[in-house]
């Protein structure tokens, strides 16, 4: 799983409130995907461009356990690679299938609007704009599988272990 | 080398010797919540099949009664998931409303050394039971309760050694205050509660530690166990159980005393509470609007005693709003049978039913623009209360009942000796 997109810069501790506020927690999955950074970076989502990628400085995704991930995934970006990402947003990125990746020092080595090319299987994170490569810590291969086959809700379905979502995607 | 207490459960209920950090474990779950905002129809996907219908329980607490359509549609959603599965323990509107992590406190839900996920992120409170539990996502409720498993990354274990004993007006909000303060973020880590402070602490007071540890971003927060939590959960849950110690050369991130005699009320300033602590000093004098006492860190009887007691013989600034939520209509009970309730609307106070409500900016008490508040619940993001401009201090109820007398951030101190 490979990416290759212009990087947008988000700092320390970006929380689930900013990427999904609770006053859209309302609208369906699609709708709430255009407040994502709405408090703190207003008309953000009309600048993103599908397949663009985040990075994050330490601790992304800090606070609640709604479904910011998802958000980040139906506005159709690449993938979210930082320096530290939080244990229930991680959780969320692999269930909702939304691409995520810690590296160490990644926030540093880029600047925003570089292009970076992310390999999943490889664990490598490349500054395409200056050449600096830094190595990435890795998906655990039963999560990595889980997350490009789809996330949690798919899965279970194919099971017949839930029933198909018909209106919109999970 | 030795195993902290989450390391002991998790290496258990994964069927393993020994697990240590960087391990993947799978693990059986003993307990899944299910909540309101499950069912929201943007979130819900309907379930076929349930692994066991006694180790699920559904609680409607995040806007209740329901305050919207969309809230009132999910607590349809869930009443009939309910029906169809028949499952034993459910929690809807009216006697046994209250927020998910005050009924596993009430009703001795969280049994010592068992698993136990919910999908919200303040699930941890559950650790002062001395288990594993934790926040997750809402897939990943949806998939343990089918499948009766989850799984886990370990993380290192920070300790926490509490020592002496709180003063009148200081409480354990001002020591999670003190820590999240002054060591930020424990994100991908664990923290253990323990030391010879913690036989001075109620349930309550330790639960108030566990809880907020969710705003440390910690994988899983616990206790050591003591007779007074056995005891507790014994009373209120005749189910089996075996608590897990740890062991004497466990290993440790790292090993941090707090001093509880040492401390002092202190504020977070808004937008978060790491490294965002300061005495309340700093703070006093900031005009407020609203003052708010309630979540699942603070809705407890303790804490409305505690309000009840700094508003002894005084009466609510006219220019705020304070608003007193229980935790759960048990406690909500309580506090009317023993006069709390009649004592804290005199005052002023404006006392809602059992619901997260105003903590989550879900309802009943949503701030508007620019306006000012002082909160004892458990976050203080931007907008998390309602609008964004909002500014949102956190204190310890006493802070924040002696700050809705005055008008103004004000030091308990100044009631409470
Ligand atoms: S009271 Fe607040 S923190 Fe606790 S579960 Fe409800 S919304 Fe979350």
């Amino acid at each position: 799983m490979k990416f290759k997109a212009r990087v947008w810069k988000f700092g320390n501790n970006i929380n689930t409130d900013l990427i999904l506020p609770i006053q859209v927690y309302y609208l369906t999955p699609q709708e709430q995907a255009r407040f994502v950074f709405h408090a703190n970076r207003p008309g953000w989502v009309d600048l993103a461009q599908p397949g663009d990628i985040i990075v994050g400085g330490r601790n992304f995704g800090m606070g609640s356990s709604r479904p910011a991930a998802r958000s980040l995934r139906n506005l159709g970006l690449g993938c979210l690679i930082a320096h530290s990402i939080n244990g229930l947003f991680f959780r969320n990125c692999v269930n909702f299938a939304f691409p995520a990746m810690e590296c160490r020092g990644v926030f540093d080595a880029f600047s925003e609007g570089d292009i970076a090319e992310v390999d999943f299987d490889a664990c490598t994170v490349r500054n395409a704009t200056t050449g600096r490569e830094l190595p990435a810590i890795g998906l655990p291969p039963k999560l990595l599988d889980l997350l490009k086959a789809g996330g949690i809700y798919p899965l279970l379905e194919k099971e017949g272990l839930i029933a198909p979502r018909v209106e919109s995607r999970p | 080398m030795g195993m902290t207490i989450a390391e002991k459960i998790l290496a258990r209920k994964s069927g393993q010797a020994r697990v240590g950090p960087g391990d993947l474990v799978t693990v059986e779950v003993d307990t899944v919540i299910l909540f309101d905002n499950n069912f929201m129809p943007s979130q819900w996907r309907d379930i076929l099949k349930l692994k066991d219908r006694n180790r699920v329980i559904v609680v409607l607490d995040h806007r209740v009664p329901a305050a919207t359509q969309a809230s009132a549609a999910a607590h349809r959603t869930a009443r009939q998931f309910v029906a169809k599965f028949g499952i034993p323990r459910f929690h809807d509107v009216g006697y046994r409303q209250g927020i998910s992590h005050q009924l596993v406190a009430d009703h001795g839900y969280a049994l010592p050394g068992s698993v136990l996920l919910c999908s919200d992120s303040h699930t941890c409170s559950a650790g002062v039971f001395n288990c594993i539990a934790r926040g997750v996502g809402g897939p990943d409720v949806v998939y343990a309760a089918i499948k009766g498993e989850t799984w886990f990354r370990v993380g290192e274990t920070v300790r926490y050694e509490l020592e002496g004993r709180l003063s009148p007006a200081v409480t354990t909000k001002d020591a999670f205050l003190q820590i999240a303060g002054r060591y930020g973020d424990h994100a991908t880590m664990n923290v253990e509660y323990g030391g010879p402070g913690v036989a001075s602490l109620g349930i309550n007071a330790r639960k108030t530690l566990t809880t907020m540890s969710a705003e440390l971003s910690a994988e899983f927060a616990t206790f050591e166990p003591d007779e007074l939590m056995l005891g507790w959960v014994r009373e209120r849950n005749p189910a089996p159980f075996e608590p897990v110690h740890r062991d004497p050369d466990a290993r440790y991130a790292a090993v941090r005393k707090v001093d509880l005699a040492q401390l002092e009320p202190l504020v977070a300033f808004p937008d978060t509470v790491i490294e965002n602590s300061r005495p309340v000093a700093d703070a006093a004098g900031t005009p407020i609007d609203q003052a708010f006492v309630g979540s699942c860190a603070n809705g407890t009887l303790d804490d409305l005693e505690l309000v009840t007691k700094v508003l002894e013989g005084r009466q609510v600034s006219p220019k705020v709003r304070f608003i007193v939520t229980p935790g759960s209509q048990n406690i909500y009970r309580a506090a009317a049978r023993s006069g709390l309730i009649t004592r804290l609307v005199e005052a002023g106070a404006v006392v809602t039913p059992a619901t997260c409500g105003a903590c989550g900016g879900g309802h009943m008490g949503v701030l508007g623009p620019d306006e000012t508040c002082i909160t004892a619940t458990t976050r203080n993001f931007k907008g998390r209360m309602g609008d964004p401009s909002a500014r949102i201090f956190m204190g310890s109820p006493a802070t924040v009942a002696a700050s809705a007398i005055r008008g103004v951030i004000t030091d308990p101190r100044e009631f409470l000796s």
